[in-house]
């Protein structure tokens, strides 16, 4: 039967009488179950357990009581709300919704998002001048916390709670009711057959109370919960395909309060630390830290951790990926609160858990140890100075500030080879060529003038700002000084006769990202719960089964049959295997009875009945 | 053999692999245009006063002796009169003997399979690792469990129909995938150097089959639903295939199975990106495509359930669905920006 009436069907109506009917299937194929009383038929039409709008759901009356679509001039608040509720948890709602939500997390796939590429928002900024100020007022660089994607997620939320209340309520009474009536013709049911086995005196077991005792034991034993009326026995299985659904969309509820509850209460906090350097767990030690919204410091439990030695290894045969990172390691000692200290290593993909947060190596890069020296001896600056990586062969590039001590402010920016190469175009130009320090250089542009920084500006310390300076070294200078070029170990003195700066030496350093979720096992354990009753709910079948016997003239007749209570392919099989194994155990040789059971003797050909059989909902009086 | 060698024969074979796949898909292909003669055929038959398949209806009253045994008779009296009319399978749908083209096609497919996945296997030696860690790998493994897929599937339901379908956009793949996005043997860099690539990817390939053999047959479905309303008569081999209903059951079915192990990737995935960059979901933008697909799968699945939504309207889902599973693979790869990087471009 085609579908398409569906599209135009109004729908299940409730007529005065209370009793259902399918106003939506046209005219009844014929010879449909007269046989059902109206218990029956409203058991076999609509499943309570589903919303209103759903293909097996119980059509809802309208506000009012009129007919779908139709207003009803009078009535009153309380209606309103209950009919807005239910268009809010129908599941035409839930479709819009979860579209509606699918569409909305495009845009933060195509521009950078504030929290996960900070840098790629400046350079949108930078590239796109006129359209981001009207990007940025829709909030699409944040996306994902953005009013308009929340507001789809909440509601899609409120729609999905407001669905799985009244069902779990459903669920639970269905739990606790019985099996319903077998219906009194069966022919039109999914799987039916009809047997007779002839002879059958008294004393034999061939009699239709045993048949049906025997079919009763045989259901239980599989798993169905059944009831006996009068000569036949009414079955029903699959009720875990209901509680899966339910578990599945209210994990979802679950997975979606525990991410909340985790980054309210949680932290994140990045800190570069360079080899021999402590990391202490405090909020000043941090170079950057997002706290969650209920975030107290008294969270942060005291421990420290030192880089005792950060080790790389890069690919040095495979022509196809030299100086291709192979393996990072960060070896560092842990100390506790309760001064326990123990040699750790943390890797990627392998943090260290430590102080309730786990301590992720997120990244890489070598810091240069500097000394500058006045021309009276005085060191106004030493330091190790962390370079940020530019390109795979870790060109890295810092900044170096020297505010006090000299005659003049000084800043200084760096390019640091690790491997040094001419880029032999003549300009004098280096590159790196391996990320290892086979060949270290640092280049130093320098600047003289105003560093800026007693404006009260805070300033990165990645950055300078060479708007007030003049340069003194490097490509630009007026006089034509050069860029200082120096190797470890090595001198060069400062234009100008300012003092000198050396190259004590480099170090690595490693990124570490500290995360603290209190509810991340609890999202884990949710995930895992909606998984579970993703697949409770999509592959346990839910079905009813009856098996009826009767006397006739020629013996014993048993009559098989199922309905599907949802999507169940193999329903006509399963009808099969009982009526088989019942047959067996009334004494029919097994082949016999399983030849009797085969699929292609059932009511339909194919292995998805389709049509009145498949679906209760198509039969009507 | 040395790891290089190994490469090369891998390419050699996914080359062999293709060319056998092109015999297939050809063959496929005049197994369609095969289906409308026998559909031509098939609706001459039906116009003489034995029609084809009546007999099968008849069964309702049919009174069959199955046995006697041991000296009592045991009767099937007869089952339900439901197969009749509208529902009846197609002229000739059920039962249909296997064209010679479709044999042909069948067994290259088989073959073809068996080469390329003798590619697959170098590839992995070559690597000295699982072979999906960047896009070359990915349509190279990708392709293979598609076609497997397929013929995983057609054991249990005859969708040899959509053997052309499935050859050809295999065709496409593996060409665009080798031709394009080739890269050589490199070494996992530490972000990859996890057992969650073995997981996480392999259920994400996998599940992709199970979506492109359901976007197909959601195909079909609108096709053949285009033909009920008479909108589309002259696609004649359309007659062999299964009635709309039926393929719509089917590509739920297939599609269903996709989308429980795409929700296990999306979980599995996040699990992974805990371990390795910190936190499990920043919106990075794979993880927004993965999470969109899920989302729109989710959205064929009450589609199906919603009154006035099933049938075309949710099969269009199910075919969006899929384009956006192909987007995140190629589009979202290549150009997009995220610590997904792993393309190896
Ligand atoms: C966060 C949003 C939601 C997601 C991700 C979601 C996802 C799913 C999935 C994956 C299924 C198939 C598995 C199963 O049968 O249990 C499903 C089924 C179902 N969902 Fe939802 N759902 C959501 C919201 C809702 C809402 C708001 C409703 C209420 C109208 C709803 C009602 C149903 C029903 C009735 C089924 C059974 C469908 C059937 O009989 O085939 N869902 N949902």
């Amino acid at each position: 039967m085609a579908r398409s009436s569906d599209r135009t069907a109004p729908g299940l109506r409730r007529d005065p009488a209370g009793q259902h009917r399918t106003a939506e299937q046209g005219p009844p194929p014929q010879g449909t179950a007269a046989g059902l009383t109206a218990d029956d038929e409203t058991d076999v039409t609509g499943d309570p357990l589903r919303p209103s709008d759903h293909v097996d759901g119980v059509a809802a009356p309208a506000p009012g009581g009129g007919g779908d679509g139709v207003t009803q001039p009078r009535l009153g608040p309380i209606g309103y709300l209950r009919f807005f509720w239910r268009q809010l948890t129908s599941m035409k709602t839930a479709l819009f919704l979860l579209m509606l939500l699918a569409v909305a997390a495009i845009p933060g796939s195509l521009v950078p998002q504030r929290t996960s590429d900070p840098n790629g928002v400046v350079q949108y900024r930078t590239e796109h001048p006129d359209l981001f100020p009207v990007l940025d007022k829709i909030g699409v660089f944040d996306t994902y916390a953005s009013p308009w994607f929340s507001a789809v997620y909440l509601l899609l939320f409120i729609s999905l709670i407001g669905c799985i209340v009244p069902r779990t309520k459903h669920h639970f009474e269905a739990l606790r009711a019985r099996p319903p009536k077998t219906p009194a013709r069966l022919s039109r049911l999914a799987g039916y057959r009809s047997v007779t086995i002839a002879g059958g005196a008294e004393g034999s077991g061939l009699d239709p109370a045993s048949a049906v005792a025997a079919a009763r034991a045989q259901l239980r034993r599989a798993g169905y919960r059944t009831e006996v009326f009068g000569d036949s026995v009414s079955a029903e299985r699959g009720y875990a395909r209901e509680t899966g659904n339910l578990v599945f969309h209210s994990a979802l509820v679950g997975v979606l309060l525990t991410v909340g509850i985790g980054g309210g209460l949680g932290y994140t906090g990045q800190r570069v630390v360079v080899e021999g350097q402590t990391f202490t767990n405090a909020l000043v030690a941090y170079d950057s830290f997002n706290p969650g919204r209920w975030f107290s410091d008294s969270q942060l439990s005291p421990y420290s951790l030192t880089l005792d030695r950060f080790t790389t290894k890069y690919e040095e045969k495979n022509r196809d990926a030299i100086g291709q990172p192979l393996d990072y390691t960060a070896d560092v000692t842990a100390r506790t609160q309760d001064g326990d200290s123990s040699q750790q290593t943390i890797k990627v993909n392998s943090p260290l858990a430590i102080g309730g947060s786990n301590v992720y190596l997120l990244g890489n890069g070598y810091a240069m140890d500097l000394t500058v020296t006045a021309p009276d001896g005085t060191e106004p600056f030493t330091d190790t100075i962390p370079f940020l990586p530019q390109n795979a062969d870790l060109m890295s590039q810092g900044v170096v500030k020297v505010p006090d001590g000299l005659a003049e402010q000084i800043g200084m920016i760096g390019f640091f080879y690790p491997s040094a190469v001419d880029t032999e175009d003549g300009s004098g130009i280096m590159a790196s060529s391996y990320p290892d320090l086979l060949n270290p250089v640092l280049s130093l542009n320098v600047y003289e003038g105003d560093l800026g920084l007693d404006d009260g500006v805070p300033q990165s310390v990645y950055s300078l700002t060479t708007d007030g300076m003049t340069e003194i070294a490097g490509a630009a200078a007026d006089d034509g000084t050069k860029a200082l070029k120096l190797t470890p170990g090595e001198t060069a003195d400062l234009p100008g006769g300012l003092g000198t700066v050396t190259f004590n030496g480099v170090k690595r350093f490693a990124s570490l990202d500290v995360h603290h979720d209190p509810a991340q096992l609890w999202v884990l354990g949710f995930a895992g719960l909606t998984f579970a009753g993703l697949l409770t709910a999509l592959f346990v079948p839910r079905r009813r089964v009856w098996v009826k016997a009767s006397t006739t003239d020629d013996g014993l007749r048993l009559e098989y049959a199922g309905l599907a209570r949802g999507e169940d392919p193999t329903l006509v099989r399963a009808v099969g295997d009982v009526a088989s194994r019942h047959l067996t155990t009334m004494g029919v040789p097994a082949d016999v009875a399983r030849d009797l059971a085969r699929e292609d003797s059932a009511s339909t050909s194919n292995d998805t009945p389709t049509g009145p059989a498949r679906r209760g909902r198509k039969i009507s009086s | 053999m040395t790891a290089t060698d190994l490469a090369y024969y891998s390419l050699v074979a996914v080359y062999s692999a293709m060319a056998i796949y092109t015999i297939s898909f050809v063959a496929y292909a005049l197994d369609l245009a095969k289906r409308s003669g026998d559909a031509q055929l098939a609706a001459k038959a039906a116009t003489a006063p034995a029609a084809v398949g009546a007999e099968a209806q008849g069964a309702g009253a049919e009174r069959v002796v199955t046995a006697s045994a041991g000296g009592r008779t045991v009767v099937l009296d007869r089952t339900a009169t439901a197969a009749g009319g509208a529902d009846a399978p197609r002229a000739s749908s059920s039962g249909r003997r296997p064209s010679r083209f479709e044999r042909v096609a069948t067994s290259m497919l088989v073959l073809g399979l068996v080469v390329h996945v003798v590619s697959v296997v170098f590839r992995g030696l070559a690597a000295g690792r699982v072979p999906w860690a960047n896009m070359f790998e990915f349509s190279l493994t990708g392709t293979a469990i598609i076609v497997g897929v397929f013929l995983v599937v057609r054991v249990f339901v005859d969708v040899s129909y959509l053997g052309a379908y499935v050859t050809g956009l295999n065709l496409i793949l593996l060409a665009i995938g080798t031709v394009n996005y080739y890269v050589a043997v490199v070494p996992l860099q530490p972000a990859l150097q996890s057992a969650w690539l073995v997981i996480h990817v392999l259920v994400a390939i996998i599940g992709t089959g199970f979506f492109a053999i359901a976007a197909g047959l959601s195909a079909a479905q609108l096709v053949q639903t285009k033909r009920d309303q008479a909108k589309l008569a002259n696609l004649r081999f359309m007659d062999t295939l299964p009635e709309a209903d039926r393929l719509e059951d089917l590509a739920y079915r297939v599609a269903l199975v996709g989308f429980v192990l795409w929700t296990f990737t999306l979980i599995a995935g996040a699990v992974w990106a805990e371990r390795a960059w910190g936190r499990y979901w920043g919106w990075d933008t794979k993880e927004v495509w993965t999470f969109i697909i899920w989302v729109l799968y989710a959205g064929y699945i009450h589609a199906r359930a919603t009154r006035g939504w099933r049938g075309a309207r949710s099969s269009w889902l199910s075919i969006i669905g899929f384009a956006a599973v192909m987007f995140n693979f190629s589009v979202v790869n290549v150009f997009f920006k995220g610590l997904h990087a792993y393309s190896g471009l």
